[in-house]
């Protein structure tokens, strides 16, 4: 057991966990933040998604212990109290989930990625969201939406 | 109005989804949780000769191993196959036993022997390993060849040369007379492949037993919790339906693979009531390749014959379906009656024949799948028109045109009765979608750039809202297929909608809310969807094969006509009107032609209050209805594939894919194209890129991403999506129902499309790159052959 | 996961005395491979040795024509280095397309090259840039480092610390990607520099990482796309798996080489 502490959403939290907990595992059953997802155990799914010190990273593929001190943001930190999101106002307005599963993963990873073009100046086509989107995997909206709801968040954060 | 039927209104149910507030089974825990982790054979075939659980028993935190032998003295009963199948010699079909825990022998890898209890899941699964199991290994039938080779190794005692049922559709005598008399006879060998539905939601359940009042409660990730209740009460003995609840929550997608009811939920509820703590199962994906019903794995040969003039004289049809391990719940359904019936397609066809034989092998068993027997029989037939245009030097569309059904009702050769629809015209938008005129030019430029451009259609049938209960009856199914509704009026005018349909994905809550804000001129927002739990919902058969729209639906229709009924009663005595001169619109009941009405929620006080109803009349204002269509609904699509080969690689990309569809009345096209957009990305997915695989020792090859190819965004395009609409006469709101269109008719398409451009038909899905890169130099040796 | 200790030294004297004596120890870098191998019960350290923080790991230093590469310092910061990309950009696209954007944040250089996957892409990079490997013993040329699939030259307690490469006159990295894992199925990386035309293959070879001497001979000649098409490809000792066959491979080899010398 080891003690962590970590800044999640905004709140410090502490925990005694074993040194094997992954940050999924921290998040969902320590803290009951169950909005982060896991759908696969080989990083490839991108349902786990969490900013991790303002980068995307896998929750899943993450030891807790590791981020002693880190600034935590996960989906249900996302929305400004009762203001969502434009990320995720846009996953509403263009049907861009079916099941929510995938949803929280896919809309941080959105986020970080509209965020990281957005400073490096560089303009974010549909095509460059289709390459970005490599490590998310949604099986209900054939990615037409996702992509679409990407697109007009961009134009609007 | 702009949220009642026909309008985009947005998913009521995203608000929570996109902030983390979704309530999906593995998000439940209780107070006294412990977890189980199962033990499982890593032999294809194999004895259980013995299982030492000392060495797991001892671990600090295990709190119970449990074991076959256990759970079948406790008198749980087997699973089951609810669909019975006889041959066509009058045999029933040979129906294994299935342990949800092995006892004497396991017949897959993956097949459960034992269950750790613990507390915490990753003690159960190091405790799990720690179980010693010995294991006298047999030979191993991997595949269909092994399965039905002679001598094969004999998986169920009770099914003879590994067979299930030999089974035939149509006539055989007229099917051969056709082909006889044909000019053209096109021949097909083609496979199916087989696929892992992977919702992305894995499995899981979480399972209580209160010994006060001997009562079991079950979270588990289903498409239908009342069926799961029925089965696990009537079949498996793990309590009497009346002491048994099933929340099915928020469910992260089914694809068909979440209907069955599994071992490990019969499992953990027995396993609560012998630790008496609840138990918790959740499936990691690695679990989930290795024991969620997998889907198709045909393999077919097949003739159909052809006339002067290019139209259909005979199709016979030779199909071999596996069905793996066990008999899973409607495993014995998909090949047969979801597949033969579609055997005539969008065609005039009057003599058809086909023979199915089902097999066991050593693999996960193969149920339903999005789509279920229907995008196999569409693949078939798709495949077919376009070999034969080829063979017979005609424009695919043309021969197609020359074969459409022009008049409804159509009765098939193969029991169905087409209940409206117009090919030509649905071809015509898709060819214009498509701007297929402009191909040639598309082509010729494409082929500057070094690429091969190819153009595939598929212009298919599919049946949906599986029905009537008594047809479906007579043809072998253990359950009935209507749906229940119950619509409750509160005093305050707002309106709780039970259903047994269930939503996990498809957007009820926003799409059910619709037709009920249509229908009493209410918003949207006053209306709420109840799903998924058993002891809130009466009955229901849920949600699979496209029919929550014309099944589950209706039946909301109906009880809305009772409502309608006793609003208008209410409303009439307490107006002093004729109900004949009533209407209901603008949140109120108007009296026609007069300043009269009574305010939508004033009728609902007034149902409550009782103070001023006619005499007789009961109070409240809650009405119930059970739906049982006539006939199953028709949808129909034109899809139309484009995509350009790179011959060094075999990549090959999809520049356009064009669905033009017919699902009878649109409720929400918004979700109607997610429904298409979601349904062609999979028909994609199984037609370029996914396939299960298993090695001759029945080890599984493709057991995680890593290997098992999940389409991408990268990997697919915009989709061109168009509707045109007539209406189904078969139930109340016209609908046909489009969750499983894009999954049936892409296939197809996808692979008219390649082998058009590389000029070799001789290609099998998956067709990935290195498929397509062999299939194009074997066209080319094949040529210098010639 | 099996149950395991999480050290994170602040040196490397540190991190080897935690390594020191214990075959059951693992370094961690960045974690993309190994805790998903964890995941799996394919590992099961007793001590993991997170040396990300320890000083000097991370971080990218140049001279005129050479780059040091700290071995924690994650892909997406070399793929958006500008010294990297100055001095060698083929460098730069390479670690910008490994894995996708979570785990080019997480995953490190010196992870990826301790590692060997056949599937890697580093490997390829170092192998056809004639890097040179740091360690806290020693520095070793790429051509003695990776000695196999999952095998390399390293120690026990032998920490890579840094890798050296020498700018290219000319250089491109063309991968096909394994359609599942989209890890490299094939990946060509051509160099041309101080050390001669040097071809390096990764994902296809039956153990691990190759240099194609063919190809070396061929660009050295001429370097140009149409000159490998007369190098013969020999699909001899090339992986074959549900995902390719031997042949297959072969042919990639072909075609990424001719695309990556087409891309210089």
């Amino acid at each position: 057991m080891t003690k962590v502490s970590m800044n999640v959403n905004g709140k410090k939290v502490s925990r005694d966990v074993p040194d094997e907990t992954l940050l999924s595992d921290f998040l969902r059953e320590k803290l009951r933040l169950t909005g982060t997802h896991v759908g696969c155990d080989t990083s490839q799914c991108g349902a786990c998604v969490v900013h991790v010190n303002g980068k995307a990273v896998k929750s899943c593929t993450t030891l807790a212990v590791s981020l002693e001190g880190a600034e935590v943001t996960t989906i249900e930190g996302l929305a400004n109290g009762k203001e969502l999101h434009p990320m995720q106002v846009a996953f509403n307005d263009n049907h861009g989930l079916q099941c929510g599963f995938c949803t929280p993963g896919m809309i941080m990873t959105s986020v970080d990625m509209v965020a990281r073009y957005k400073a490096e100046g560089r303009k974010l086509t549909s095509d460059l969201i289709r390459q970005e989107l490599e490590g998310n995997i949604c099986r209900c909206t054939g990615y037409h939406n996702i992509v679409k709801s990407i697109e007009d968040a961009s134009a609007k954060m | 109005m702009t949220t009642g039927i026909g309008n985009p209104v947005k998913r009521k149910e995203d608000r929570r989804f996109t902030t983390g507030r979704g309530r999906y089974t593995d998000d439940v825990r209780n107070d006294n949780q412990a977890y189980a982790a199962f033990v499982r054979s890593p032999h294809a075939h194999a004895r259980v000769k013995s299982i030492d659980t000392k060495a797991a028993l001892a671990m600090e935190g295990v709190i119970d191993v449990l074991n076959g032998k256990q759970l079948t003295g406790d008198g749980i009963g087997n699973l089951i196959c609810g669909w019975a199948i006889s041959s066509k010699d009058g045999s029933p079909m040979n129906m294994g036993a299935w342990s949800a825990l092995a006892t004497e022998k396991v017949r897959y890898v993956g097949d459960a022997v034992a269950v750790v209890i613990a507390e915490t899941q990753a003690l159960a699964r190091i405790a799990a390993e720690a179980v010693e199991v010995d294991y006298e290994t047999l030979p191993v039938a991997a595949s269909l060849t092994a399965a039905m080779a002679k001598g094969a190794p004999q998986i169920h005692d009770n099914a003879p040369g590994n067979l299930i049922y030999d089974w035939g559709l149509g006539d055989e005598a007229a099917a051969d007379a056709g082909l006889k008399a044909a000019k053209h006879v096109t021949t097909l060998d083609l496979t199916n492949n087989r696929l892992s539905p992977n919702p992305m939601e894995p499995r899981s359940a979480v399972a209580s037993y209160d010994a006060a009042e001997e009562h079991y409660t079950l979270y588990t990730t289903s498409q239908n919790p009342h069926v799961a209740r029925l089965v696990l009460s009537a079949f498996y003995n793990v309590a009497p339906e009346h002491k048994l609840r099933v929340i099915a929550p928020d469910v992260g997608g089914g694809f068909g693979s979440k209907i069955y009811i599994y071992p490990e939920e019969i499992t953990c509820l027995w396993a609560s009531m012998k630790t008496n703590r609840s138990v918790k199962w959740t499936s990691d994906r690695s679990e989930a390749f290795l024991t969620d019903m997998h889907g198709r794995d045909h393999v077919t040969t097949a003739q159909m014959g052809f006339d002067e003039n290019g139209k259909i004289t005979g199709f016979k049809v030779d199909t071999i379906a596996n069905l793996g391990a066990y008999m899973s719940l409607f495993s014995s359904s998909v090949p047969t009656y979801l597949y033969a019936p579609l055997m005539s397609g969008q065609y005039d066809i009057q003599n058809i024949y086909c023979n199915v034989r089902a097999v066991y092998t050593n693999t996960v068993p193969v149920d339903a799948y999005r789509g279920a027997g229907r995008p196999e029989a569409a693949y078939l037939v798709e495949r077919m028109m376009e070999t034969a245009a080829r063979e017979l030097n005609m424009d695919p569309a043309e021969l197609r045109r020359r074969n459409f059904v022009q008049s409804f009702p159509h009765q098939t050769p193969v029991l169905m009765a087409y209940d409206a629809g117009d090919f030509p015209k649905l071809l015509d938008m898709a060819q214009k979608s498509a701007d297929v005129a402009g191909f040639p030019a598309r082509k010729a430029e494409a082929a500057k750039r070094g690429k091969l451009r190819g153009l595939g259609y598929s212009t298919f049938i599919e049946a949906c809202g599986l029905a009537p209960s008594k047809a479906a009856g007579s043809l072998g199914a253990g359950v009935g297929l209507w749906e229940s509704a119950e619509v409750r009026v509160n005093p305050v005018g707002s309106i709780e909608v039970l259903t047994g349909s269930h939503s996990h994905g498809q957007g009820h809550e926003t799409t059910f809310a619709q037709i009920v804000a249509e229908r009493f001129d209410i918003p949207v927002e006053n209306v709420s969807i109840v799903h998924g739990d058993t002891d809130k919902v009466q009955f229901g058969m849920g949600t699979y094969g496209s029919r929550s729209a014309p099944v589950g639906m209706s039946a909301v229709v109906k009880a809305m006509d009772k409502v309608e009924a006793k609003v208008k009663k209410i409303a009439a005595h307490a107006l002093e009107a004729s109900e004949d001169d009533l209407v209901i619109e603008g949140g109120a009941v108007k009296v026609k032609g007069t300043d009269k009405q009574m305010l939508w929620h004033e009728v609902g006080l007034a149902a409550y209050t009782a103070h001023n109803l006619p005499d007789g009349m009961e109070p409240g204002l809650k009405e119930t209805a059970f739906f049982d269509p006539v006939n199953f609904s028709f949808p129909s699509g034109a899809f139309i594939c484009e995509v350009e080969v790179d011959p060094d690689t075999g990549v090959t990309e999809i520049v356009q894919f064009v669905a033009a569809d017919d699902f009878g009345t649109i409720i929400n096209p918004m979700i109607v194209e997610g429904q298409v957009h979601g349904g062609v990305a999979q028909g994609i997915g199984q037609a370029m890129m996914e396939q299960v695989v298993y090695d001759d020792n029945g080890q599984l090859l493709t057991g995680s991403y890593m290997d098992y190819t999940m389409p991408r965004a990268a990997d697919l395009p915009f989709y061109k999506v168009s509707h045109q609409v007539t209406p189904s006469p078969n139930n109340p709101l016209g609908v046909k129902g489009c969750g499983e269109a894009g999954a049936i008719g892409a296939p197809p398409a996808v692979i008219n499309a390649i082998t058009d451009a590389i000029g070799n038909n001789h290609l099998n899905m998956p067709a990935t790159a290195h498929a397509v890169w062999q299939a194009i130099r074997a066209g080319k040796s094949a040529m210098a052959a010639e | 996961m099996y149950p395991t200790k999480y050290h994170k030294p602040a040196s490397i004297s540190d991190a080897v005395a935690l390594l020191a004596g214990n075959d059951e120890a693992m370094i961690l870098g960045g974690g993309q491979t190994l805790l998903a191998t964890m995941k799996q019960h394919l590992a099961a350290p007793s001590d993991l040795v997170d040396i990300r923080a320890i000083k000097g790991m991370s971080g990218i230093s140049t001279s005129d024509t050479a780059l040091t590469i700290g071995a924690a310092t994650t892909h997406a910061d070399v793929a958006a280095s500008k010294e990297v990309k100055k001095l060698c950009p083929a460098l730069a696209d390479l670690a910008s397309h490994i894995g996708d954007p979570a785990v080019r944040s997480q995953g490190t250089i010196g992870g990826s090259i301790a590692n060997n996957d056949p599937a890697a892409d580093y490997p390829a990079a170092m192998l056809a840039l004639a890097a040179t490997i740091v360690t806290n013993k020693r520095e070793i040329a790429a051509d003695d480092f990776f000695l196999g699939q999952f095998t390399t030259a390293l120690e026990e307690d032998e920490i890579i610390t840094a890798v050296k490469v020498n700018a290219a006159t000319k250089a491109a990295y063309a991968k096909f990607a394994q359609p599942a894992s989209l890890f490299a199925m094939v990946g060509v990386f051509v160099a041309k520099g101080a050390a001669g035309v040097r071809v390096a293959i990764t994902g296809a070879g039956d153990d691990g990482v190759f240099r194609h001497a063919g190809l070396e001979a061929a660009l050295t000649a001429d370097w140009s796309d149409s000159a490998v098409n007369e190098v013969a490809i020999s699909a001899d000792g090339l992986m074959s798996d549900l995902h390719g066959s031997a042949e297959y491979r072969a042919n990639l080899i072909r075609v990424m080489a001719k695309r990556a010398v087409a891309a210089t």
